[in-house]
C-alpha cells in the first residue's frame, strides 16, 4: 500500500519514517537502529534519522513473563503501558516505583528516558528500581545487563535515549500500594519564593510532590500556583467503592494554531487558579489516576496546539543556584511570552546513576511551547539561562537544543559517548535526536 | 468455557485469549512456536493468578499432520473442550505473492485448506459431545475480489464460504460457527502497511469478537465500521472496482 509514510513524537511535527510494528521484539530488533514504544516522547528522541531507518514499534509486545506477589518483582517485555499495567496490577495492590506524567508509556521507553515522578525527591528515577534488563546490542547480540552484570551497560541504557542497545524485557520492583486512593493535599501560594519554601517544606512530609504555575502571571504575582502534595491513603481512609479510572474524552480533531493564545491562556488561567475558591488549603480523596495522570483524560490533548506543533521546554536548575535562578527563568518566558498557560515545577533529589539521566537535585520547570518561527531563539535564550546557573535539559522532551548548549550542560557527555564507543563504534544505533545533539552521521 | 485457540500467541488471538482468561475461562493455546507460547502462558498466568495457567501445544497451519494430536493433548489438558477459536492465518501482500508464486500456493493452502482441515477435526470433536463453539477468524478481504488483495482475499473468501455452510448444516446439532471478519487491525501482521482509515486496535476486535461469542453470532465485523464499508464495497458496479485501488 503507497503513500508517504511519518512518524511524529508527542509535539507532532512529523518525519519521514515507518515503524516496524512487532510483537516478536528478539526477531524484529535485528539489524533494527532504533526502538520506540508509545511515542510519547515530545521530541525527536523516537524519530528515524533518515526515512529509511529501521524503527521498530514495541507497544505490541507486551506479555508479562513473570510476576512474584511476594516481592513485588515484575519482568515484562519492553511494549508493556504502564496504562495496563496498572489494570492489571492496581487491584492486586502493586503500583510502578515511579511513573511520568501519563500512563501512556511503554516499560522500555522509561527505562531508556529514566522517567521521573512525583516522588523523584524521595524515590529517585525508574532507574534504581529496575533489577535488570535484556538487551539487544549493536553488534545484535543480546545480553542480560543489571547493576551487578555488564553494569555499565545497564546504567548506560538507563536514560540512554535507547541509543546503546535496543531494550526486549524488563525487570523492575512494583511498590505494594495500601489502596487505589491518594489523599492529595492542595494549597493556593501567591508568588514563586513562597511556592519554592512551601515545596520544600511538602517534601519532607510528603511521598509526593509538584505544583502548577501561572507562566502568564507578572510582577509580585510572579510564579503564584497550585501546590500539590499526595500519599496513598490508608484502607481506612479510603472509599469502598473501586476507584473509577478517567473518563476517556478524545480530542478528535486538530484545534486552529490561533486558540492557545495569550488572551485564552490567562483566561484559563485566571480561572484555574480560582478552582479553590476562597479556600488557601484544602485535603481531599481522589482516585490515583487523576493525581498521576491528570491530561490523560484528554485523548490526543496534543492537537490542541494545531497543525503547527508544539515542544516542551523541561530543565533542573540546581538548588545552587537559588530560587533567583528560577526567579529569571520565569520572568523571561514571561517576557518571552512563548509560554502555555501552566508550567509544571517539581523539586528534584539527588542526581541518579543513569548516564545521561535528567533530574539533578534542584528544581525542574517544565513548560509546553507552540512551535512559532521564533522558537529556536527562545529555547536559545532559556538554555543559556540553564548553562549559566549549572542546570540541564530533557532531552525526552526536547527538539531544538544544540549541540553545543547541550555539550555546555552536560559533563557526563563524554562518559557517555566512551560507552557508545565501546558498545557501538559505527554509531549504527541513532535518532534524529543523536543525528542533531551528538552529531551521530545523518 | 474450555476454550482451544490456535494463534493466541500474538495480535487479535492474544488479545481475546487475555479476554477470556479475565473472565475465569479455561484455556489451552495451539501455536508453532514453542517460546511463543511458553512466553504467552506465562503471560496468563501472571495475569490472571487465580486462573489455572494455561496448557500448551505446538500445532503449526502448515502441517495438518500435527492437528489431530494438538487438539487431542488440548482435550485431555481441559477435560473435554468446548470451544475452538483458530485466529492463526499467513499474510503477505499482494506484490510479495505475485512475485513469488511458491508463497501465494502456501499462503491458500494454509489460509484455506489447512484451516478448512484444522476446523474439520476440531468440529467433529465438538460434535461428538453435542456440539460447542466455533469462532474462525477470516477476513473482510473475503467479501469482494480486490486488487490489493486479490490472492489472500481468495483464500479468505473460500474460508468464510465454508464456515457459512457449516453453520447451515451443524447449526441445527449444536454447532455456534462465528466467521470474524476483522478489517485492517494494526498488529504484527499489518506492519509496514500504512493504516487505512478505520483501521482498528487488537484489544478493540477482540471486545466485540466475545460479545459475538456470547451472543452465538454467526457473523461479525471488526470493528464495526467495516460492516459499513464493506456494504458499500460489496454493491461498486465491476467498472469501478476496475478502477479504485481499494
Amino acid at each position: 500500500m503507497s503513500g508517504e509514510s511519518t512518524l511524529e513524537g508527542w509535539g507532532r511535527l512529523p518525519v519521514p519514517g515507518r515503524e516496524l510494528l512487532s510483537a516478536n521484539l528478539e526477531e524484529a530488533t535485528r539489524g533494527a537502529v532504533l526502538s520506540r514504544g508509545l511515542g510519547r516522547s515530545y521530541g525527536d528522541s523516537s524519530l528515524p534519522a533518515e526515512p529509511g531507518d529501521k524503527v521498530v514499534g514495541t507497544r505490541l509486545a507486551d506479555r508479562v513473563l513473570a510476576f512474584d506477589a511476594a516481592s513485588g518483582v515484575l519482568r515484562a517485555e519492553a511494549g508493556l503501558s504502564i496504562a495496563a499495567l496498572n489494570r492489571l496490577f492496581v487491584p492486586r495492590g502493586f503500583f510502578p516505583p515511579v511513573t511520568p506524567g501519563t500512563q501512556f508509556v511503554t516499560l522500555g521507553g522509561m527505562v531508556a528516558s529514566d522517567v521521573h515522578g512525583k516522588n523523584h525527591h524521595r524515590d529517585g528515577c525508574v532507574g534504581p528500581h529496575v533489577r535488570a534488563l535484556r538487551v539487544r546490542l549493536a553488534s545484535d547480540d543480546v545480553v542480560e545487563c543489571s547493576p551487578t552484570v555488564e553494569p555499565e551497560l545497564f546504567w548506560g541504557c538507563v536514560g540512554g535515549m535507547g541509543l546503546l542497545g535496543h531494550i526486549l524485557e524488563v525487570e523492575l520492583v512494583l511498590q505494594p500500594i495500601s489502596s487505589p486512593w491518594i489523599v492529595q493535599d492542595t494549597e493556593r501560594v501567591g508568588n514563586i519564593d513562597e511556592y519554592l519554601a512551601a515545596l520544600e517544606e511538602r517534601a519532607g512530609q510528603w511521598p509526593m510532590t509538584m505544583g502548577w504555575i501561572d507562566c502568564l502571571s507578572r510582577g509580585a504575582a510572579l510564579g503564584r500556583g497550585l501546590l500539590m502534595a499526595g500519599r496513598w491513603a490508608t484502607p481506612e481512609e479510603s472509599h469502598h467503592r473501586p476507584a473509577r479510572g478517567l473518563p476517556e474524552v478524545t480530542l478528535p480533531v486538530e484545534l486552529p494554531n490561533w486558540t492557545l493564545n495569550r488572551f485564552t491562556a490567562s483566561a484559563f488561567n485566571a480561572v484555574f487558579w480560582r478552582q479553590l475558591l476562597w479556600r488557601q488549603r484544602h485535603q481531599r480523596l481522589t482516585p490515583y489516576e487523576p493525581f498521576f495522570y491528570p491530561l490523560d483524560a484528554i485523548l490526543h490533548w496534543n492537537r490542541g496546539y494545531g497543525s503547527r506543533g508544539f515542544t516542551q521546554y523541561q530543565c533542573v536548575l540546581p538548588r545552587a543556584a537559588g530560587p533567583q535562578a528560577v526567579r529569571e527563568l520565569l520572568e523571561t518566558l514571561s517576557e518571552l511570552g512563548a509560554a502555555s498557560p501552566l508550567c509544571v515545577i517539581k523539586d528534584c533529589g539527588p542526581e541518579g546513576k543513569g548516564l545521561l539521566s535528567f533530574p539533578l537535585e534542584g528544581t525542574s520547570v517544565a513548560v509546553d511551547m507552540a512551535v512559532t518561527p521564533d522558537i529556536q531563539r527562545v529555547v536559545d535564550r532559556l538554555n543559556a539561562l540553564v548553562i549559566s546557573a549549572g542546570g540541564r535539559i530533557y532531552l525526552t522532551k526536547d527538539r531544538f537544543t544544540r549541540a553545543e548548549d547541550f555539550r555546555a550542560m552536560e559533563p557526563r557527555l563524554d562518559a557517555f559517548l566512551a560507552l557508545r564507543e565501546k558498545w557501538d563504534p559505527a554509531r549504527r544505533l541513532r535518532s534524529a535526536q543523536s543525528v542533531r545533539i551528538f552529531g551521530d552521521k545523518a | 468455557m474450555k476454550a482451544v485457540v490456535l494463534g493466541g500467541t500474538s495480535g487479535m488471538g492474544r488479545e481475546l485469549a487475555r479476554l477470556l482468561a479475565q473472565r475465569g475461562e479455561q484455556l489451552f493455546l495451539l501455536g508453532s512456536h514453542e517460546e511463543a507460547l511458553e512466553k504467552s502462558a506465562a503471560d496468563l498466568a501472571a495475569r490472571h493468578p487465580a486462573q489455572e495457567r494455561p496448557g500448551h501445544a505446538r500445532c503449526d497451519l502448515e502441517h495438518p499432520e500435527q492437528f489431530a494430536a494438538a487438539l487431542d493433548a488440548a482435550d485431555a489438558a481441559l477435560g473435554g473442550f468446548d470451544t475452538v477459536v483458530v485466529t492463526a492465518a499467513m499474510f503477505a501482500t499482494q506484490d510479495e505473492l505475485e512475485a513469488d508464486p511458491e508463497l501465494a500456493r502456501r499462503l491458500a493452502t494454509v489460509n484455506f485448506a489447512n484451516t478448512v482441515t484444522f476446523c474439520e477435526h476440531a468440529r467433529k470433536r465438538l460434535l461428538a459431545r453435542g456440539g460447542g463453539q466455533l469462532v474462525v477468524f477470516s477476513s473482510v478481504a473475503g467479501d469482494r475480489g480486490r486488487k490489493p488483495v486479490a490472492i489472500y482475499g481468495a483464500s479468505k473468501a473460500g474460508l468464510s464460504a465454508y464456515l457459512e455452510g457449516l453453520d447451515h448444516k451443524f447449526h441445527a446439532a449444536g454447532l455456534s460457527v462465528l466467521c470474524v471478519k476483522p478489517g485492517f487491525v494494526k498488529t504484527g501482521m499489518t506492519a509496514g502497511l500504512k493504516p487505512p482509515p478505520f483501521a482498528g486496535e487488537p484489544e478493540q476486535v477482540a471486545a466485540r469478537v466475545l460479545r459475538a461469542m456470547d451472543r452465538h453470532r454467526p457473523v461479525v465485523y471488526a470493528p464495526a465500521a467495516w460492516s459499513v464499508v464493506m456494504q458499500v464495497i460489496r454493491r461498486l458496479p465491476r467498472f469501478v472496482m476496475r478502477r479504485i485501488n481499494f
